[in-house]
């Protein structure tokens, strides 16, 4: 049996009949791992011992009716900005190169009280500061469709991983779309809740008022799901909304009759990849076709994010990113004077060139004088953004719109020019600033057979309509843009 | 010196809020405690930790700026303070700025016979830091997060004040209104209440104000009172020198009695101030306010009223039975037990306070419970024990709250009413001083006290001094 091509649920599915055992689907993953993980590099960690262990464990508990779930004994390699007790997490910084936390952050937990066994931790953006998880101290993860070009960021290793089958599904973290982008270059579907959804206890912040976790897999079921399992209200997290509407797997149904679309002209508009844009709006007439009401209008204060979001998210982690300091825990330079060269010299060496630039930022747009003029203008922008998406929701049931605005870029050619780079955000963001949910899901590829990713966003709490449009595109498509494992060998021959 | 000048003061006070838990944790705020045990992921900033806020702090915040007269912000936020410093595990104090829990208040206060109102500017809620150990023989630092998260309220006062003696006068009634208010303690010593005091002088008459210093470190009344004096001196001499005062933190050295300068205007940090974005804003309805307000105990000045008027006792002992919280309990709560209120007030004012003053302890500290001291009172009142030996007792009630009735008897403690047996006893003592009673009955009324004592040595004290006087009488006529 072909472990590695099954989704999350049929992997569940097998091994809840007694088909696989847990013991086999982890050897199955690792044993892919083993084939490509140093091609990709999706992971800074991978803990063979406790997958086995815990697999073992998870087998006892399905027998013993413990784990009843549809995830129990699925493997998944969890982005490494979500703690995870007693096994490393690094943010994939140098600072936290020793970090073995205390505590397991809420959102795993929600997994594991399902029967989930977790491979290992995945790379990132250092801190989740970047789109192309070039900027991590672990080396670059490389795209398993092109190992030349980059799987997209931040959470570029959970999506590289789905896509180079080691692992099922993955979860990754969207601050200004971190699983949307990566998902779109790497053809896998990944999904922003609503902010609040899922517990923010546990995931090491980059922009809390932004941040969100989300599940990446390689189908549309696998993430409702995924998310199902990891929403929950949490007391720990003063962000995290009551809901009662998280049954997102009974929606799925193929079936968008009287759906209404809006598609934003100012989204396809310059600065678009012509490659990009027209499997995306062949998608919408896929979606027309089968009954629902595709409309273009002006969404308006596009070009406001990038500035809006970037003043926002490097203030806060400006703030944030203060703990490391080498006094509690992670990297201490080795020889220092005084408390205050310790603080500069930890920090100096600890961080990466990405993050050390957001958190002068940062620190600069809160500077007293400066406060008014940057963070309090980009928080009415952000008000404003949010108004715009609420007054397109009273027309429309959800927006479609590109993921990014090309497909995944060479290695190497983002970094030397951060402000395109932050130009390539422009498409996600304002999602974030607006705390709505997105989904991208493959609908295509260019030229050089690079996956390109369609992107649903949806009004807050209106997860199941994005579900439900996403599933019946991949019902009449058949989820033809879906990586597989065929795919990973030959990049993996090309490379070799 | 020709000029005349006058000294203006604010303050800042800290006070350490009385809740069992930190402000954003479950951990416990109990003072001592070896150290990092009352810690967790949230008071210690690990990475991916996030605060959620103690309702109770809010609560007594809004006690505490209610009873100070302050409209309390029905839509109030928290933000960040960023710095770095190893005892502020992130790095950054969550506080308020922009929207504090109370604003615009005030205290009454009075200084001699006059009456006067300081303004209260605002009042917020913030978080405590750690403690950091220097370790001169390990050449280290060492943090204890215990105290990481205890929950504050800085009260910030207009520059109302302009003496020492004003400014007492506003810590106490702090003291008194937060303490009445069962919000905190209010210990300097144990540092749960602080002050820092902002002062500057100018010449009598002037609308200016000049530049002012703030003064940190002061840990007693005692210690406030000096450090003003001191500044305002050091203040004055400078401006007589021709010379300018300069806007800095200075550090108050109780010992030298001096302050030194910390840090000017040039180098204070830039905070960088902004919403704390894991905490969202606190709604305050007015019915949350109404009820607040309904549960307000009666503060001092209404519970001195009430005592002179139901208990008919002085207004010097309602004075200083109402100046302490935990006196005022004690003495309701007694009095309920044995109903002799006047008794009660001695017990406390006399005893009581001489035993806190030999123990350097405040009547916070108070150990022993009413029903004990109603015991002690009622076997006094009884004759069962003499008022010496009352007083023993009393100590060790109020050392290790005893049991009066208990250690009476264990200790064979009560007073010899045995006719039989004293009569034997003042028998041996008239044969054995035949000069005494041949002095009183020469009319020296002296010597009787002299053979009341030698009856009451013999038996230990435990005789009723009023019943051996009167038996000697009539065995001597």
């Amino acid at each position: 049996m072909d472990i590695l091509s099954m989704t999350a649920l049929e992997l569940g599915r097998k091994i809840k009949a007694k088909e696989i055992t847990v013991k086999e689907a982890v050897e199955a993953c690792l044993k892919q791992i083993d084939k490509v993980e140093d091609k990709v590099n999706s992971f800074v960690t991978i803990d063979r011992e406790k997958a086995f262990n815990r697999a073992e464990e998870v087998q006892r508990g399905i027998e013993d009716g413990t784990y009843t779930g549809p995830l129990a004994g699925v493997p998944v390699a969890i982005k490494d900005n979500m703690c995870t007790k007693g096994m490393l997490t690094t943010c994939s910084s140098r600072i936290l190169e020793n970090f073995n936390p205390t505590y397991t952050a809420e959102a795993v937990l929600n997994l594991e009280k399902a029967g989930a066994v977790i491979i290992g931790k995945t790379n990132m953006d250092e801190f989740a500061m970047g789109s192309t998880t070039e900027t991590s101290y672990y080396g670059e993860t490389k795209n398993p469709w092109n190992l030349e070009h980059v799987p997209g960021g931040s959470s570029g290793g959970s999506c590289a991983a789905v896509a180079a089958m080691e692992v099922p599904y993955a979860l990754g973290s969207d601050t200004g779309g971190s699983i949307r982008q990566p998902s779109s270059y790497c053809g896998v579907v990944g999904i922003k809740p609503t902010y609040g959804t899922v517990s923010r206890y546990g995931l090491i912040a980059y922009g809390s008022s932004l941040d969100q976790i989300g599940p990446i897999a390689r189908d549309v079921s696998d993430c409702a799901a995924i998310l199902e399992t990891i929403a929950s209200h949490d007391v720990k997290d003063s962000t995290s909304m009551e809901r009662t509407d998280t049954d997102f797997t009974s929606v799925l149904v193929n079936d968008v009759k009287g759906m209404r679309i809006g598609i934003p002209q100012d989204y396809f508009s310059e600065g678009l990849d012509p490659e990009v844009a027209e499997p995306i709006l062949e998608a919408a007439k896929v979606l027309e076709e089968a009954g629902a009401s595709v409309e273009r209008f002006d969404l308006g204060l596009v070009t406001y994010a990038i500035p809006a979001y970037y003043v926002i998210a490097s203030a806060e982690a400006s703030s944030n990113l203060a703990r490391f300091d080498g006094v509690k825990y992670g990297y201490r330079t080795a020889d220092y004077e005084e408390l205050h060269g310790m603080y500069k010299k930890t920090r100096s060496e600890g961080f990466g060139p990405e993050v050390k630039r957001r958190i002068m930022l940062g620190s600069f747009v809160l500077s007293s004088g400066y406060y008014d003029a940057y963070y309090l203008k980009a928080l009415k922008t952000k008000a404003l953004i949010k108004k715009a998406f609420d007054q397109a929701f009273t027309k429309y049931d959800m927006i479609l719109a590109p993921a990014a605005p090309t497909t995944a870029p060479k290695l190497g050619s983002s970094l030397s020019d951060p402000l395109k780079m932050y130009l390539g955000d422009i498409y996600t963001i304002s999602v974030n600033l607006a705390g709505l949910p997105g989904i991208s899901i493959p609908v295509g590829r260019d030229s050089k057979g690079l996956p390109v990713g369609m992107q649903l966003i949806g009004d807050c709490f209106q997860e199941k309509k994005l579900f439900r449009a996403a599933y019946t595109y991949e019902c009449l498509t058949q989820k033809k843009w879906i990586s597989d494992y065929d795919k990973t060998q030959t990049a993996g021959k090309e490379e070799a | 010196m020709s000029k005349q000048y006058e000294t203006v003061i604010g303050l800042e006070v800290h006070v350490e809020l009385a809740t069992k838990t930190k402000i954003f944790c479950s951990c416990s705020t109990e003072f001592g405690g070896a150290p990092n045990t009352h810690t967790c992921p949230v008071c210690t900033g690990m990475p991916g930790a996030l605060p959620v806020l103690n309702r109770q702090v809010v609560e007594y915040a809004m006690a505490v700026g209610l009873a100070a007269n302050c409209k309390i912000t029905q839509v109030c936020k928290f933000d960040r303070k960023n710095y770095f410093y190893p005892d502020n595990p992130q790095n950054y104090q969550i506080s308020q700025l922009y929207l504090p829990i109370a604003r615009d208040g005030y205290v009454e206060i009075e200084v001699g016979d006059t009456k006067k109102k300081v303004r209260i500017h605002e009042m917020h809620m913030e978080e405590d830091a750690g403690k950091l150990i220097h370790d001169e023989w390990e050449d280290c630092s060492l943090v204890d997060y215990n105290r990481s998260g205890v929950p504050l309220i800085e009260i910030v006062s207009e520059p109302d004040m302009r003496s020492a003696e004003e400014v007492i006068a506003y810590l106490e009634k702090l003291r008194m209104i937060c303490q009445y208010l069962g919000a905190s303690d209010c210990k300097l010593q144990e540092g749960s209440m602080r002050a820092d005091v902002n002062l500057s002088v100018r010449e009598v008459g002037s609308k200016e104000f000049g530049t002012r210093t703030e003064m940190k470190n002061l840990n007693s009344f005692k210690a406030i009172s000096r450090a003003i004096e001191g500044e305002r001196a050091r203040q004055i001499e400078l401006l007589e020198e021709g010379k300018k005062v300069i806007q800095e933190t200075r550090r108050w050295d109780d010992n030298k009695e001096y302050s030194y300068a910390m840090r000017s205007k040039e180098d204070a940090q830039d905070y960088r101030y902004f919403p704390e974005p894991d905490l969202v804003p606190i709604v305050i309805s007015d019915e949350w306010i109404e009820n607040v307000k309904a549960r307000q105990p009666e503060l001092r000045t209404e519970k001195l009223e009430r005592y002179k008027r139901e208990y008919d006792i002085p207004q010097y002992d309602a004075e200083i039975i109402t100046g302490s919280k935990k006196m005022a309990d004690i003495f309701e709560a007694t009095t309920a037990i044995c109903g002799k209120p006047k008794k009660v007030s001695n017990w406390l004012m006399v005893e009581t306070m001489r035993l806190l003053n030999e123990n350097g302890q405040e009547p916070a500290d108070i150990r022993f419970s009413p029903e004990n001291l109603a015991k002690l009172i009622n076997l006094a009142d009884a004759g069962t024990i003499n008022s010496s030996v009352a007083k023993e007792v009393f100590e060790k009630v109020f050392a290790e709250d005893v049991d009066p009735e208990k250690y009476v008897e264990e200790n064979g403690l009560k007073t010899v009413n045995d006719e039989g047996a004293l009569r034997e006893i003042a028998a041996q003592v008239i044969a054995a001083n035949p000069k005494a009673v041949e002095d009183y009955k020469g009319g020296k009324e002296k010597a009787l006290g002299a053979l009341v004592g030698q009856i009451m040595k013999a038996m230990k004290g435990k005789a009723n001094p009023g019943m051996v006087n009167q038996m000697l009488r009539d065995m001597l006529k």
